[in-house]
């Protein structure tokens, strides 16, 4: 008895502990986790923070030192270039670690791995469209070049003398949650940050959605409601400037231009509203006599924020701005000298071309009148639990077939990939970014402005440029294919080399304005240009409302300040409303209406057009135009069984204030015949109405800041990690783009001049680590629409009372 | 007794090993110096909670508790306590019973 019920007991111990000790599906291992020895508890960080630090660590050449001001942002000051970014890749590391990690798992395809099948289809897309080979690629390029390897190495080193002095209590709590311990970076890595931002910016298609709304409707109505110029623009190069170049013969149509029928496969559409806003104003317009440039690129808000922001300094170079954890070198930002910005293109430079394969066995495929040997690739995904995946991938000269039958498309791919169709896409090719960035950290001209930017390839940006010579341009830029008009707003046929990309724009091409007789530059995405640039570069682009409103205060601004910059950063007044309310109000007639109703009308009708937080009348707008818009267009190209393109918003605009009688505002599931008077008297009634039911009575509980959501999340969503719902104003089409977890990821305003002064704030902090006074200390300032003056130090010997800690580096 | 000695060897150990080698100090040292089941089963439950709750303590308050309140919301927990009331159970039933096996298998082999 006696030993019975010893055995029990030690029995029960065991289960006991293998049960605290084992990951079980959806949590953590209990004890692992939840232990103060090495679990979560040692994550939470002291706020007492020691002065002085010291570290030895391997591989340094010299001595580096690192100054951490009031949010724990680093100054980095190194003897030499190596040490520069080995100390950049080892605070970056210490900061962001697991966000590093889970990047470039998640572009590499090797989130599997850690979390189990649930990922493998994610995995699977990423293989598939070429994330590894494009990578891969452009990593052999960038350590042939003899400078940007030795970068690219020192990051590597500096990170991996971070990663090797954790232990498991040190892991980032993201670490124990999943369950996965950190390994060491490679260079490659660096690559995939890249692709993973090509990915984001260069990697939506809608020509499968376009090709599908062809073959129903015909050429004459894609002319008609997808023109490929929008009726109301403001273009990036300004509108009449000459080109002073003598452009390339451009490639002509090739015959079989339109694609043929294609099965229905998903893939990621392109995700609208994807914006950021840059600007540059000339000494001319400015107090100081200096320019005055700012950047707020939108991407999706997270904790912890994409951007790092740090300062290095070598004898080479001394920099300020925001990095991307996992690259090198400053990525927006300014030096004593000059400053720079980032907006997307939108370029099109990811196209579909079917494929003829000739039997089942798709070895050969059709290509200039002759069957073509199809290379095969496997990508092995491994999968936390179980065997490895071997997934063959097949590889034409356009690039990879990514979905070569309905069979490889499962419920859980993305809808706009077509099946059978190759593709062809810019971050695919080799290619030297980083060193753009590394050209841009240490320009002092416009002419090192140009140089820099010849070197990147992809996601093509808007580089903005001001200097303290009183110079200010603008670039859309990148590696552009040289095409036909159109070439790629339709699948094409992958059979006929005319349907190729033939070659490239040269970069002393790429759309250029310096110093414009208006004294300011400006991108939010918009066309680039007027319809006389020669070459193409897309068919359509965002829309032109946040454009549009940056142009025409910047025009009337004198004097301006880096107040006056930040002030129209956060400005919501809605160019859309100013170009369609008034006609969407002449179509109502409000003694039509009941009482609630015609209260709404009344509200909007005096509405001052901005997005405020507090406004109601914004909630009203937004509400009615979301309903018309949707009114118009479903009833005809929403299929649930065939993925079809919308026509945007400023092709509504135009038909409902210049063509209000137009055959497409009828409803063609309704006997009668509906103009466009009706949909918006329509869509008015029923957009108030579900406000009404969500919300109750038109007043405060409709106020825009308690309507829309908006939540800067964890990367991985978790809860408790985030800041929580909050009240924001905005919308996706005003310059202050708050909408569904968007917005701007960093503001910054620099006033250049013989002492340069930065201004700038993300919505977080410097550390990636929920349980630091660094996570989020900034995010309230950011929420305010507040800037931070940057600290830009010139040695590390400045006094300066904002630094809290200073950590030596010896080697 | 029982419970100290648990308590400074675990403490001890705490740092660089992993976590159930509590669960061998307490079976250890109750095959050494257990009496009852009972107490013996109580001094590891307290003597490793304390622990717990000590080592813990001493890296949540520092820290405002801002880790331990976005974890416990992680894990629809109603505050930070909750969630140190549940790391000192979890750590306490593994010494307990580790405690109580030990003093058990003491008196099977008398």
């Amino acid at each position: 008895m006696k030993v019975f019920k010893a055995i029990v007991a030690v029995v029960l111990t065991v289960a006991l502990i293998l049960v605290l000790e084992v990951k079980l599906p959806g949590i953590p291992p209990i004890a692992v986790f939840l232990n103060p020895a090495t679990g979560f508890w040692q994550n939470a960080e002291s706020k007492h923070i020691s002065p002085t630090e010291n570290l030895k660590l391997p591989g340094l050449i010299d001595e580096v030192i690192i100054k951490f001001d009031t949010h724990m942002i680093p100054h980095i000051f190194a003897q030499n270039d190596h040490d520069l970014y080995y100390a950049q890749g080892f605070v970056t590391a210490r900061a962001r670690l697991w966000e590093m990690d889970i990047q470039t798992r998640s572009a590499a395809g090797r989130l599997a791995e850690i979390v189990g099948p649930a990922a493998l289809e994610n995995d699977r897309y990423q293989r598939r469209m070429g994330m590894v080979y494009g990578a891969e690629n452009s990593i052999r390029r960038m350590m042939q070049d003899p400078v940007m390897s030795k970068v690219i190495q020192a990051y590597t080193d500096g990170i991996n003398a971070y990663i090797h002095q954790l232990s498991v209590r040190d892991y980032p709590i993201e670490f124990k949650l999943l369950d996965y311990k950190p390994e060491d970076w490679k260079p490659i890595n660096c690559a995939f940050l890249l692709k993973l931002m090509s990915e984001t910016l260069a990697g939506g298609s809608n020509q499968f959605a376009m090709t599908n709304t062809l073959k129903r409707f015909g050429p004459a109505v894609m002319n008609d409601l997808f023109p490929d110029y929008p009726f109301r623009e403001d273009p990036i190069i300004p509108a009449g400037t000459k080109w002073n170049f003598k452009p390339l013969p451009i490639p002509k149509p090739s015959a079989s231009f339109i694609a043929q029928m294609t099965d229905t496969i998903k893939t990621k559409a392109k995700v609208e509203g994807i914006g950021s806003n840059n600007w540059a104003v000339s000494g001319s317009k400015t107090a100081s006599g200096y320019p005055i440039l700012a950047n707020d690129p939108h991407l999706d808000l997270t904790f912890p924020s994409i951007w790092y922001q740090v300062q290095l300094c070598s004898p080479d170079v001394n920099v300020n701005g925001v990095s991307l954890p996992g690259s090198p070198n400053v990525i927006i930002g300014y030096n004593q000298k000059a400053s720079w910005g980032l907006t997307n293109v939108g370029a099109d430079v990811l196209d579909w071309y079917q494929i003829k394969f000739k039997d089942n066995t798709k070895q050969e495929y059709w290509y200039n009148n002759r069957w073509n040997k199809v290379n095969r690739r496997v990508e092995v995904i491994n999968i936390r639990g179980e065997q490895p995946e071997y997934d063959t991938i097949l590889y034409t000269h356009h690039g990879p077939v990514v979905y070569e039958s309905a069979a490889k498309k499962t419920a859980k791919s993305p809808k706009n990939i077509p099946v059978g169709d190759a593709l062809r896409w810019i971050a695919h090719d080799e290619s030297d970014d980083i060193m753009c960035f590394y050209l841009l950290n240490r320009a002092k001209n416009y002419s090192d402005y140009r140089e820099a930017l010849t070197y990147l390839t992809a996601p093509a940006q808007n580089f903005v440029f001001a200097d303290a010579d009183n110079d200010i341009g603008i670039i859309p830029n990148g590696k552009f294919p040289l095409k036909f008009k159109d070439q790629g707003k339709y699948i094409l046929d992958g059979s006929d080399p005319a349907n190729d990309w033939h070659g490239f724009i040269p970069y002393e091409q790429n759309p250029t304005v310096k110093n414009p007789p208006r004294g300011f530059v400006n991108s939010a995405n918009q066309s680039s240009t007027d319809p006389s640039y020669p070459y193409y570069i897309n068919w359509q682009f965002e829309a032109y409302e946040r454009g549009k409103r940056i142009n025409d205060r910047l025009a009337v601004m004198k004097n301006a300040t880096v107040d006056s910059m930040r002030i129209l950063q956060t400005d919501t007044y809605s160019i859309r409303a100013q170009n369609v309310l008034p006609a969407m109000l002449g179509y109502v007639d409000p003694t039509k209406l009941d009482d609630q109703q015609e209260q709404a009308y009344q509200i909007v009708k005096k509405w001052d057009k901005y997005f405020a937080a507090n406004s109601v009348g914004a909630t009203i707008f937004n509400a009615w135009w979301i309903k018309l818009y949707g009114m118009t267009w479903n009833n005809k190209f929403k299929d649930k069984n065939l993925l079809m393109q919308l026509p945007s918003a400023d092709r509504t605009v135009q038909l409902l204030t210049k063509e209000p009688n137009s055959k497409w505002f009828d409803n063609v599931k309704t006997p009668i015949h509906e103009t466009g008077a009706d949909i918006v008297y329509k869509a008015f009634t029923a957009a108030v109405d579900e406000l009404i039911r969500k919300h109750g009575k038109p007043g405060e509980a409709w106020e825009l800041g308690h309507i829309k959501p908006m939540e800067v999340a964890h990367v991985a969503k978790l809860d408790g990690f985030g800041s929580g719902n909050f009240v924001s104003g905005g919308s996706g089409s005003t310059i202050d783009a708050l909408v569904d977890g968007h917005g701007p990821s960093w503001r910054m305003v620099v006033q250049l001049g013989p002492k340069v002064k930065g201004y700038g704030i993300i919505p977080g902090g410097e550390s990636g680590n929920p349980g630091s006074y660094y996570y989020n200390d900034m995010f309230q300032t950011w929420k305010d629409g507040k800037l931070d003056e940057m600290l830009f130090m010139a040695a590390p010997t400045d006094d300066a009372k904002q630094i809290k800690t200073t950590l030596t580096l010896t080697k | 007794m029982l419970f100290l000695l648990i308590l400074i060897l675990s403490y001890a150990c705490g740092f660089f090993m992993p976590w159930w080698v509590a669960a061998i100090i307490a079976f250890l040292a109750a095959l050494w110096i257990g009496k009852t089941p009972w107490r013996s089963f109580f001094s590891g439950f307290f003597a490793v909670a304390f622990v717990w709750l000590a080592l813990a303590l001493f890296k949540t308050v520092p820290n405002g508790h801002i880790l331990a309140t976005r974890v416990a919301t992680l894990f629809h927990l109603p505050g930070w306590g909750y969630l140190l009331a549940l790391t000192c159970i979890i750590g306490g039933l593994v010494g307990g019973m580790a405690a109580l096996s030990g003093v058990l298998v003491k008196k099977a082999i008398k």
